[in-house]
């Protein structure tokens, strides 16, 4: 008790997840902190909304990756999927935010749909099939624009879910991600589906035999993850006012250092939509003072270093993580229990 | 490699449909290659010539070697995306070293240098791999990961991002040389697929290899040195890429760190995967390897030939590697 750790270890069912969580959430605070004590524009609402406007994309998928992962997949083809839709949203968006955005999301899903029957019809293991889609939809948008920008229309309301506020006071995009964020809390926590993508990341077999309905519920998954992909397309076209098929390399990533970052396995079984969106929040803030310090001059990193930095960044959290998980199971409670624990209490 | 004395056993209690599954994932990658070459020959003009030869061969010695090494790693039940990444540093480092004051000072000794410190320090990026994964447990895609996001950064922190051309005839050999009026580098990948063919099939290192995929639980308690086989697995394949790396550079007489060995971990899982290598480890079908580069060569350069965009050929690619992985599929069954 006298320690952090097992304070966070007790404070575990706050925020569901592994014991690291409680842990991400301590760091996010400090780092505000320390960034509101160092530089003055730092809490100022432009820093903010840009801040935000500009994670949003990868909190969208990275709640989208946190769904699949905890079924014990992966996504690799989300940036691809968001620069697919970003496409198909800015050839749309003569006709309006009503057409261009709906598209943009069916465009995910359907590449979400294709993944789905990929891994569960073919058979292809999740992180080979999901990679074909990458390489199949980076193809597609490639095809469908030209290897060009394509430039979305101004004189349509297209712009203001990237650019303007909803009631004057927090931008579009933000609201939309806090509303995605909550349904998939809501369905994780709070429905059938939500425990039968937990057991399926748990134990696939097991659960099948249980006569849960495994395949409806990674279907979900990765239609989920890809309805994620190109909202996050749709925000990518509408805030910077264009199509842009050459974006979305290395998201996956991004999406994925979130969920690792937010304390959920990569085995699956166990994982958190709050503590992703924490993760998130926190990787992207990390980049957020490392601007702040290169605009004061003091460290001047080119965009390379931001690279190094990055995958550091990821080796601490995996080392973390590691050591979390081993002092759970050197106290005897395997992270399957430890989610038993957690659903009867 | 395929034995067919089992399949009239097989194919008798099983379902046709089965049957021809089976049959096209056994010889699905000869037909698919024969199919190709019958396609290019009647289509595509001027293939039946030496030059389209050499640039083939150029083209897929670096994929092949990758692949032979990525087929290693995926024996024993892991993956490597690193590897594009350990290409661009070993690649990057290659210049800077004969391009220094000490290399030019002493051209043997910096060449030699050139080429041996590039490939420790992409084999300590194998073994950084492999002491992630097989010490620290962590999963081999998250563990590959880090290298696969930083290891370009670095090697662009080295070159401050610049391309860096150089003109060094002694170097150049490794990507523009000829043995027997074939490209060296082509030899080059067909000696690394027979060493690592006899590893394989003739020496104990190899049995490990395919008992630590095949079961590591019961491979660890017949006393596998499963922890000495992962890393030094890992080493083999961060090794070959690093090669890889600088017959690129060597060909090119420039080295991009931004460029090289960009999206080749997609193209060593999927000839790898084409040749046959099971994702769930416990094959190491390293000649399937070499013939699956060879196939997403053709395609690529197939259509290419014959005016077809880049980006076409990224969609045939994705369609390559769910159709053999699905075949996979069906041989397993």
């Amino acid at each position: 008790m006298n320690s952090t750790t097992e304070d966070a270890f007790d404070l575990r069912p706050l925020l569901r997840g592994s014991g690291q969580t409680i842990g991400v959430f301590i760091a996010l605070i400090c780092l505000i902190v320390f960034g509101l004590l160092r530089y003055e524009n730092f809490g100022g609402a432009y820093n903010i909304a840009s801040f935000l406007n500009y994670n949003a994309m990868f909190i969208l998928i990275s709640i989208g990756m946190c769904l699949v992962i905890i079924t014990g997949g992966i996504d690799l083809s989300v940036g691809s999927v968001a620069a697919f839709s970003s496409v198909c949203a800015a050839y749309l968006s003569p006709y309006g935010l009503q057409v261009a955005l709906p598209a943009g999301i069916l465009a995910g899903m359907a590449f979400g749909a294709l993944n789905a029957f990929i891994i569960l019809v073919l058979r292809v293991p999740p992180f080979i099939a999901t990679l074909a889609t990458l390489l199949g939809a980076k193809g597609g948008s490639l095809v469908l624009s030209g290897a060009e920008t394509i430039a979305v229309d101004w004189g349509s309301n297209f712009t203001k879910l990237g650019m303007e506020k909803a009631f004057d006071l927090v931008p579009w995009s933000i609201l939309i991600v806090l509303i995605v964020a909550i349904i998939a809390w809501i369905i994780l926590e709070r429905t059938s589906l939500g425990r039968t993508l937990l057991a399926v990341g748990g134990g696939e077999e097991a659960s099948s035999l249980m006569g849960l309905e495994v395949g409806r519920a990674k279907a979900f998954a990765y239609m989920f993850s890809g309805g994620c992909a190109g909202l996050a397309g749709v925000f990518l076209a509408s805030g910077f006012g264009a199509g842009q098929p050459l974006e979305g390399v290395g998201w996956e990533l991004s999406a994925i250092a979130s969920v690792v970052v937010g304390g959920t396995l990569l085995t699956g079984g166990l994982g958190s939509v709050t503590a992703t969106v924490i993760g998130a929040l926190l990787l992207g803030l990390v980049f957020n003072i490392l601007n702040f310090e290169n605009g004061r001059g003091t460290i001047s990193l080119s965009a390379y270093w931001q690279q190094v930095i990055r995958g550091s960044f990821l080796f601490l959290v995996i080392l973390l993580q590691m050591r979390v998980a081993r002092q759970r199971t050197t106290k005897g409670l395997a992270p399957e229990k430890a989610e038993q624990s957690h659903a009867s209490g | 490699m395929n034995t067919s004395a089992a399949s009239p056993a097989e194919s008798k209690d099983s379902a046709k449909g089965v049957a021809w599954r089976s049959l096209l994932g056994r010889y699905g990658t000869l037909v698919a290659l024969a199919v190709l070459l019958l396609v290019n020959v009647l289509i595509t003009p001027n293939f039946l010539q030496w030059q389209t030869l050499f640039v083939n061969i150029s083209q897929v010695a670096t994929i092949a070697i990758v692949a032979v090494g990525m087929t290693l790693v995926i024996a024993t039940g892991g993956i490597d995306l690193s590897v594009g990444a350990v290409m661009a540093l070993s690649g990057a480092l290659a210049p800077l070293i004969f391009g220094s004051a000490f290399g030019m000072a002493n051209p043997v000794i910096g060449l030699m240098l050139a080429i041996a410190l590039p490939l420790v320090a992409a084999m300590a990026c194998g073994l950084f791999n492999g002491i992630m994964i097989s010490v620290l447990r962590v999963q081999p895609i998250i563990a590959t990961l880090i290298l696969f996001i930083s290891g370009r950064g670095i090697a662009q922190v080295l070159t401050n991002g610049n391309l860096q051309t150089f003109s060094n005839p002694a170097f150049s050999y490794l990507g523009t040389g000829r043995v027997f009026g074939l490209p060296f580098q082509g030899w080059l990948a067909v000696a690394i697929a027979a060493v690592a063919f006899w590893l394989v099939t003739r020496t104990i290192h190899g049995r490990h290899l395919l008992a630590v995929g095949g079961n590591e639980r019961a491979a660890e308690l017949s006393g596998v040195p499963v922890r000495r086989v992962k890393i030094g697995v890992y080493i083999i394949c961060a090794f070959l890429s690093g090669i890889a790396g600088l017959v690129v550079v060597a060909i090119n007489s420039a080295s991009d760190a931004a460029r090289n060995g960009n999206l080749m971990e997609l193209d060593a899982i999927a000839a790898a995967v084409v040749g046959g290598a099971l994702l769930q480890g416990g094959r190491a079908p390293v000649f399937g390897a070499l013939l699956g580069a060879v196939i997403i060569q053709l395609v690529k350069y197939t259509l290419l030939a014959n005016g077809i965009e880049d980006e076409v050929a990224l969609i045939a690619k994705a369609g390559i590697i769910v159709a053999a992985v699905a075949l996979q599929q069906g041989r397993r069954e």
